[in-house]
């Protein structure tokens, strides 16, 4: 995998402090403020974001929308209790008032001091592009009218396109109780592609795309706007002769990369530590038990250089990590951010992550993956006899109490005496969290990150995410198609 | 909580005026036309987890968006700074991004002649929903709760009970003399109760109740209650075997199904050819008996405006009220005024508004008109069937109508509710689902902006343990 970039980014504690008219001296006394009622620990979370999105509809540039907001959140933590304001107005009065409100989730007279800050220096995962974000509308334009391009060159069963770039960058500044300080500035970009294709009386739809947290350079290859276009005119297409998915318990192989979703649903949120502080997770417990095959090692991984779901430092200004979730099928270790680290007695992973300045932090994945197996890929096709070879997956969902999980497939093919043949239609697949990931019986050696398309929800917060996976093979899951 | 969120003096701001400024600024800077939005509000949100307040969230914030066109040209920007300079960036922002989208003949305000708002009180806004003082708030919370957790020993964790409160401001302005606003307000309580079993089987469930007003809100007491049976009942789930049987889509998961026909008659998913409805107007697309109506303009009985209600569009187009599907005939596409030019049709004033980007298809009170038959007398019919409670998953392809979702229910057996089911998946075609609905209970009920009956559709699959043999 790839190492962090040695040189630290700069700090961003001058861009606040200029723009907004914040000094040290407010950030102290906002958490004074905020440790008046005898809170423990008090955070202040500053954002500053301004976003861009262009798209391309019918070879027309229709839409061009830009966006800027900017706010503080301030958290209070009492014991287990977690208490929450925000503003939009940075004024000393506002964000005073904010430190107040939220202080009120103790009751009694103060008993932490604020600690001296100290900035450590980060890691820099994404070195901001040079001018690479004082946008070039023009440079942003062409990606997509390329993209645009490709896929109506791609078969003339292609009756629509849409094209459409995003791009976001991200300002954070933490000041805590305990003396943390940092500061990040976080670009983010996606090119997606959309195609429908029409063939007589059958409509089908397909789709890609890629980004990261890097420059326009990052477009090239299986990510430029030719390869998207073609990836998605080629699902379109594929769907216009696709028979209905089989219904039932089979064997299922899962291809690299974005597949890696099933690791996402089946065992990354069970293994979030609110639910386990909580005990309201199906892994709550399981910590040093088999929950997987032998074959399976699972990390989560903020440390890979330009990922879509990479950071310098999560949003309580803690530097992110790899964590070993499952080595050798034996679960390790939960996702922890400040609170739950404290009250579990276990390691800040450094996974307390965040929507915005509007939302309380969680512990949350980041780059969720299965290390590579030693298996060809064309033997783990070749082995099964009669099954589902699923490549490309929408989105997944699951219940964390009971481990149930569904994630959809999006592109699949039935496999019949070790051969790839037919495609068939949309269908999704369930399992047991704590269960699924014991019937892997084969890992491929083709380890592969997806191309920076993941956006996970929890709570009502999201945040971008990565996955990745070799090609795996799985004895039984149930695959939810009609069956005839 | 002692005190409450800022009185904010800005709401003294008149944000009509604001919305009315910026879209003449725009004009000035050059645009051919303008509309501006502006959005304020307020949230007030607590839980309270074994009888302990784990979190306690209040404040406010507020946005300007604008939205400019340069002859058939658009481009549309957004901000959180309303002061001078921050105005003054949105709409030069704004010109320059219009000067690299290109024309596109269908782009454009609505005409004069069609703007317009509902006259008289909806009831969209009640100020009691910050009426209870800080401690009341947090007492609602651990009441809920409480009560979930007393209904039965098997009942030992939960997530919380928890009551929210918020209120909103909109406004709409735009160069063709539309100028309008409303204020809206939402109270809430729920509860989300675990229960473990005999072989130490988790499950979790939870239920709500939501209003307009602070006095429509079913008890803590009920909430609670209700939510310790939903997850009770989810108790030694098992799977089934795959296999063909009816479906009996409880209220609460058969709304999903009518958002999906929505979502598959909106204009945009309509002129692009991507939906299993396109060229469907005026067909039968479903059972006779099936009709959905989408009504911007409906009134809970409780005489507050339904919570998908409001005087006008995200165009500024006067709200109405839209047959969707008329016993079983698709009558009416759902458009806003864009979709509508494509489409060469009349807006069903059914514009959704953001702060930025363009206008989007949004609904009101969508929902399918009851039928006669209790839930019961619908189960009481099948010899076996899957009475389903809970939908998991995004397997819903509206282009070919494809459905494969995870559920979670009660399994029937001979007109009777046994055993808890889960893990297993039901699929179908929406388009046959559409036309093989067989039973239409009477027991629809507003508890958000979607609602349905219970429904029963034949010919779906379910499969769980086992491949089929068909």
């Amino acid at each position: 995998m790839t190492i962090p970039a040695a040189s630290p980014a700069p700090s961003l504690k001058r861009y606040f402090f200029e723009k907004f008219g914040i000094t040290e001296r407010l950030l102290e006394r906002c958490l004074g403020e905020a440790l008046s009622a005898g809170g423990d620990y008090a955070d202040l979370y500053f954002e500053s974001v301004t976003a861009t999105a262009l798209g391309v509809d019918e070879q027309i540039v229709k839409s061009a929308s830009q966006g800027t907001s900017a706010g503080c959140g301030i958290r209070v933590l009492a014991g287990e209790r977690t208490g929450y304001a925000y503003t939009d107005n940075l004024s000393p009065e506002r964000l005073l008032h904010a430190a107040k409100t939220a202080a009120l989730i103790a009751s009694g007279p103060a008993k932490q001091p604020v600690q001296g800050f100290t900035e450590a220096p980060n890691a820099d995962l994404y070195p901001v592009p040079l001018g690479g974000y004082d946008l070039d509308l023009a440079a942003r334009l062409e990606l997509i009218l390329r993209a645009d391009r490709a896929a109506r060159a791609f078969d003339n069963r292609v009756v629509q396109v849409r094209a459409s770039y995003s791009e976001e960058l991200r300002r954070i500044l933490i000041a805590a109780s305990d003396g943390a300080f940092a500061s990040d500035t976080q670009p983010l970009c996606r090119l997606n592609v959309f195609v429908i294709a029409k063939d007589g009386a059958i409509t089908t739809k397909g789709s890609a795309g890629g980004g990261g947290r890097a420059g326009l350079d990052q477009f090239v290859g299986s990510k430029s706007p030719e390869g998207l276009a073609r990836e998605a005119a080629r699902g379109a297409i594929l769907q216009l002769g696709a028979v209905p998915a089989p219904a039932g318990e089979m064997e299922v192989v899962l291809g690299p990369g974005w597949p890696g979703i099933l690791l996402h649903e089946a065992v990354g949120h069970g293994l979030e530590a609110d639910f386990n502080r909580k005990k309201t997770s199906a892994f709550t417990g399981l910590i040093g038990q088999s929950v997987a095959s032998s074959k399976v090692t699972v990390v989560d991984n903020g440390t890979m250089a330009g990922r879509r779901g990479s950071l310098n430092v999560d949003d309580e200004g803690s530097p992110t990590q790899e964590t070993v979730l499952i080595e050798g099928g034996i679960l390790k270790g939960y996702l922890s951010d400040k609170l739950s680290s404290r009250l579990m007695g276990c390691a800040n992973t450094g996974s307390g992550r965040r929507e915005s300045y509007q939302s309380i932090p969680m512990p949350r994945m980041t780059n969720t993956y299965m290390l590579a197996g030693d298996d060809d890929p064309a033997d783990i096709l070749r082995s099964v006899k009669h099954g589902l070879y699923a490549v490309n997956f929408g989105g997944g969902q699951v219940d964390i109490t009971n481990g149930k999980f569904v994630f959809s497939a999006s592109e699949a093919y039935l496999i019949e005496d070790g051969k790839i043949t037919a495609p068939v239609r949309d269908a999704t697949l369930i399992g047991n969290g704590p269960e699924a990931l014991k019937h892997v019986s084969m890992v491929g050696h083709d380890l592969k990150l997806d191309e920076g398309i993941g956006t996970c929800g929890k709570d009502g917060q999201s945040v971008p995410v990565g996955v990745g996976m070799p090609t795996i093979k799985l004895d039984k899951i149930t695959v939810g198609g009609t069956g005839r | 909580m002692a005190e409450a969120a800022i009185p904010s003096s800005e709401s003294a701001v008149d944000l009509e005026s604001l919305a009315a400024d910026v879209v003449a600024l725009a004009m000035k800077a050059g645009a051919t036309d303008a509309e501006a939005v502006v959005r304020e509000g307020d949230e007030f949100s607590v839980n309270v987890r074994m009888g302990q307040v784990e979190t306690l969230k209040e404040s406010g914030s507020r946005g300007l968006g604008l939205r400019v066109f340069l002859g058939k040209r658009s481009a549309s920007t957004s901000t959180s700074d309303l002061t001078a300079d921050g105005i003054r960036q949105l709409v030069n922002g704004a010109m320059a991004l219009g000067n690299v989208t290109e024309e596109d003949p269908f782009a454009g305000l609505p005409e004069t002649a069609e703007f317009g708002s509902l006259k008289g009180d909806l009831h969209l806004f009640y100020d009691d929903v910050y009426s209870l003082e800080g401690p009341e708030r947090i007492e609602w919370a651990r009441r809920a709760e409480t009560a979930a957790l007393a209904v039965d020993p098997r009942i030992t964790n939960s997530d919380g009970g928890s009551f929210d409160a918020a209120t909103g401001r909109m406004v709409l302005a735009n160069s063709r003399g539309f100028v309008g606003g409303y204020r809206t307000s939402y109270a809430g309580v729920s509860a989300a109760p675990l229960a473990k079993d005999a072989n130490g089987q988790m499950q979790r469930d939870g239920w709500w109740s939501s209003a307009r007003s602070f006095a429509h809100l079913e008890s803590p007491e009920a909430v609670g209650e209700e939510a310790a049976r939903r997850t009770l009942r989810r108790l030694g789930a098992r799977r089934v075997p795959t296999q063909r049987v009816p479906i009996v889509f409880a209220p609460e998961v058969a709304r999903s199904l009518i958002g999906s026909v929505f979502e598959a008659a909106s204009g945009d998913s309509i002129w692009r050819g991507a939906s299993f409805l396109a060229g469907r107007l005026g067909t039968k697309i479903a059972a006779t008996n099936l009709t959905i109506v989408d009504d911007n303009t409906m009134m809970l009985p409780t005489g507050a405006g339904g919570y998908g209600t409001s005087p006008f569009d995200g165009e500024g187009l006067p709200s109405q009220r839209t047959v969707v599907v008329e016993e079983g005939v698709l009558r009416n596409y759902l458009l806003n005024t864009y979709t509508a030019r494509k489409l060469g049709m009349k807006s069903t004033h059914n514009a959704s508004r953001g702060l930025a980007g363009t206008p989007g298809i949004g609904r009101g009170n969508l929902y399918l008109e009851p039928g006669t038959l209790t839930s019961d007398e619908i189960i009481r019919d099948l010899s076996a069937g899957f009475y389903v409670t809970s939908l998991m998953g995004f397997g819903t392809n509206i282009v070919t109508g494809d459905y494969s979702r995870g559920a979670t229910g009660l399994w029937i057996e001979n007109g009777q509710l046994t055993h808890a089911v889960e893990e297993v998946t039901i699929a179908g075609n929406l388009a046959e689902m559409l036309m093989n609905v067989t039973a239409i209970g009477s027991d629809l009920e507003f508890r958000g902006a979607v609602a349905s009956p219970t429904l029963r559709i034949d010919g779906m699959t379910v499969a769980g343990a086992e491949e089929s043999s068909y």
